[in-house]
């Protein structure tokens, strides 16, 4: 397949020509032509490279009711992304070579976007003995990006252990930071309005205390962190501070916890149930800070799709997650691009470059993904209407569930095109297949 | 009045009095009659649906829908069609099916009646929901304070316990300001909520200092489970520091009235002799719960029969 895209402002800049041909970027300048080749108009479109997704919950196995790798893929292509994290707790926990290899092999079959499994840190996410991780690392998917994800590695001596670990093949573990002793039974963010709804309070102290212990670990030994979903004020200074020590600590935030508040919750409506727990104006405001400053090093959606009747229930006995492949650009044109706080360019770092460098997908080779748009590059990008604004359709979404945060608001950017290695994925807004 | 009563920091202060002044005139209305009953919800239908095990209340809503001549259906979840897994969803719509007008709700998770509330068309009545509020049980304790003071306007209201875990005392708070209490929360600060600060109440961690100046005294139960996640370091420690009982008793001005929802724990937090002196009103505030549930069903499903 040979495109000529017209006239697409790269990174926000001026209007250029890119021809893609034979998977990789062949030209990149004014007036190009091709005989035979797909032209796709991008007047006023934005290309960027394709984004990478640190964390993705694609439920296959196991609950394939929820969403399944190929349906998962194709939302991730809506969105704009060319690579997915897909996390270890499905059923079976991927903790095993076998089971990783699962997941790549069928998103390789489904071919809308690279699908990168993460790898359990322990055996079943029980937080009691490491999984073999080295086989996960040397199997066929080639996994990087140790998580845990749902539960917290809470043991302080295995965690340590597993940052050692993982440095033998240049792994990263993924914690999700909440300390489980403080948040039993939690259900939203604690403050005011928990005291006031009656629902048990999940306090920032909880994922506060296990960041800073654990960057504290990672300095000790010399390896690698990765902070998932960080969700509040005090996170972001924290990470500030361990950055400014000379941690190697990188660090994610969801594009729910950017837009929403724990004001959502007074509706009891379990959609706005997630974990971490949305948080306040003042933390909403903090870590859209910290992602401009880059303290904050990528947007990762936690797309994590339930059944309609994990979600039609009373709030305590709903599945926490919500999701966000979707609508994850567009939370971020709408809290960062058009206040100012970021560039496209920016957004080119924090949802592809910085994403794509944490799960060492950056280097050459067929995988490679945030890499800069400009001839002999793989061609993996997508094209964005900065000024279309869509009001969100949850029956209209390519996921299996509906259980979008989002129903019912407009957001702008429209993605319009994606490219994987030169294959449109998605043409016109449209999934491809 | 709205269709639903969900909690009572939906009420404002003219719904909250219509309430009361309702159950006084139904008081007035059965007092010494030989049938107490009112034929006003004649052919309508309340069920009590109720998760949690609650005889008190039950039976209460079941009695004041019963006075008001409406028939009325106790679905209790256990050994019924939940206990195989069905939803509160389909539970809802089932019972509604069936002709329901309106629904008094029980549940062990907070927010469950509002969720009711947007599945079905008829009213929904808030019987107690997780941690969060028991709007009936505040309306029945306002009715008794204004009785037995004859007055809420500037009355100083103590509520001693578990404030953390209970709905009674978020109703009451909502409720009690609104109609012009001084509310003051005292508690060990463990089992009080982290941003009660923002709450309009004073709270104190010392009980002895607060009776002197309180015109009602409202002790909550407190379970002595609490003492193994650490809320507080023993059943007598809880006792001797926050307890009720007859020595603190007599640190109450002449008029003070002692109160407790129920059920007690005689020994806890409320002394046997307490619980049965003149200033107790616990017996009283069962009966007013009655008057006070029949004031709501009526206001709720009288007016559109």
């Amino acid at each position: 397949m040979t495109v000529l895209v017209k006239g697409a402002r790269v990174l926000g800049g001026d209007p250029a020509d890119l021809l893609l041909k034979d998977g990789r970027i062949a030209a990149v300048g004014e007036r190009l032509s091709a005989t035979g080749a797909t032209v796709v108009d991008a007047d006023g479109l934005v290309a960027l490279p394709g984004l990478v997704d640190l964390h993705t919950h694609l439920r296959e196995p196991g609950r394939e009711d929820a969403e399944t790798v190929e349906t998962g893929s194709r939302a991730a292509a809506l969105g704009g992304f060319t690579a997915v994290h897909a996390m270890a707790n499905t059923d079976p926990v991927a903790d095993t070579a076998g089971v990783v290899e699962q997941v790549w092999r069928l998103g390789r079959q489904a071919g809308l976007v690279d699908v990168v499994p993460v790898g359990a840190v322990t055996v079943g996410l029980r937080g009691e003995r490491l999984a073999e991780l080295g086989a996960m690392a040397d199997s066929a998917a080639r996994v990087r990006v140790f998580s845990d994800d749902g539960h917290c590695v809470s043991d302080p001596a295995l965690m340590r252990r597993a940052l050692e670990y993982v440095k033998a093949f240049d792994g990263v573990v993924a914690q999700h930071a909440e300390e489980p002793r403080l948040t039993a039974g939690a259900q939203m963010n604690e403050g005011d309005r928990s005291a006031r709804l009656g629902l048990t309070g999940w306090p920032a102290a909880a994922e506060e205390a296990v960041i800073a212990r654990d960057v504290l670990l990672a300095q000790h030994v010399g390896a690698r962190l990765h902070v998932c979903h960080v969700s509040t004020a005090g996170s972001v200074e924290l990470l500030r501070w361990a950055k400014s020590r000379g941690v190697q600590v990188t660090a994610e935030v969801t594009p729910h916890h950017l837009l929403l508040t724990e004001a959502c919750a007074e509706s009891y409506d379990p959609v706005f149930k997630v974990n971490p727990p949305l948080r306040t104006e003042e933390d909403v405001r903090a870590l859209r800070a910290g992602l401009a400053d880059g303290t904050i090093d990528a947007v990762a959606t936690d797309h994590a799709p339930h059944a309609v009747e994990d979600k039609e229930s009373e709030w305590a006995q709903a599945r926490p997650g919500m999701l966000g492949l979707e609508q994850a650009l567009s939370v971020v044109v709408e809290t960062l691009v058009e206040p100012g706080l970021l560039d496209w360019a920016g957004v080119a770092d924090r949802m592809s470059v910085r994403p794509a460098a944490i799960g060492r997908l950056d280097g050459a080779g067929d995988r490679a993904h945030g890499r800069p748009l400009a001839p002999g590059e793989p061609a993996t990008l997508l094209l964005v209407d900065p000024a279309a604004r869509v009001p969100v359709d949850p029956a209209a979404l390519a996921s299996r569930s509906r259980n979008t945060p989002y129903a019912g608001r407009e957001l702008p950017g429209r993605v319009v095109a994606t490219f994987l290695r030169g294959e449109a994925t998605v043409l016109d807004g449209e999934a491809v297949r | 009045m709205k269709r639903h009563l969900l909690e009572s920091a939906d009420l404002d202060r003219d719904d909250a009095t219509l309430v009361l002044d309702t159950a006084a005139q139904i008081d007035q209305a059965l007092a010494g009659r030989e049938v107490k009953k009112l034929p006003t919800l004649r052919g309508r239908t309340v069920v009590n649906l109720f998760y949690e095990d609650s005889t008190r209340t039950r039976i209460s809503f079941e009695l004041a829908a019963k006075r008001l001549s409406a028939d009325v259906i106790n679905f209790s979840a256990k050994g019924s069609s939940v206990s195989k897994g069905e939803s509160l969803k389909d539970t809802a719509l089932t019972l509604e099916a069936m002709g329901s007008d309106a629904i008094v709700v029980r549940h062990g998770a907070s927010g469950a009646p509002h969720r009711l509330a947007g599945w079905v068309r008829g009213s929904v009545v808030n019987a107690g929901d997780g941690t969060h509020e028991h709007p009936t049980q505040a309306l029945l304790d306002a009715y008794t304070i204004r009785r037995r003071l004859g007055r809420l306007d500037g009355v100083r209201v103590t509520i001693v316990g578990d404030v953390l875990h209970s709905r009674v005392a978020r109703s009451n708070v909502w409720l009690l300001t609104t109609l012009g209490a001084e509310v003051t929360l005292v508690a060990p600060p463990t089992l009080l909520p982290v941003g009660v600060d923002s709450w309009p109440v004073a709270v104190s961690y010392d009980l002895d200092a607060v009776l002197p100046k309180a015109d009602a005294v409202m002790m909550l139960r407190v379970q002595a489970e609490r003492m193994n996640a650490s809320f507080f370091p023993s059943a007598r420690e809880y006792s001797r520091r926050y307890g009720l009982d007859a020595v603190r008793m007599a640190a109450l001005s002449d008029d003070a009235i002692v109160m407790h929802p129920g059920p007690m724990n005689r020994g806890m937090e409320i002394a046997a002799d307490v619980a049965d002196s003149v200033r107790s009103t616990i017996v009283e505030q069962v009966g007013n719960g009655v008057s006070v549930r029949m004031a709501v069903l009526y206001l709720l499903l009288g007016g559109n029969a």
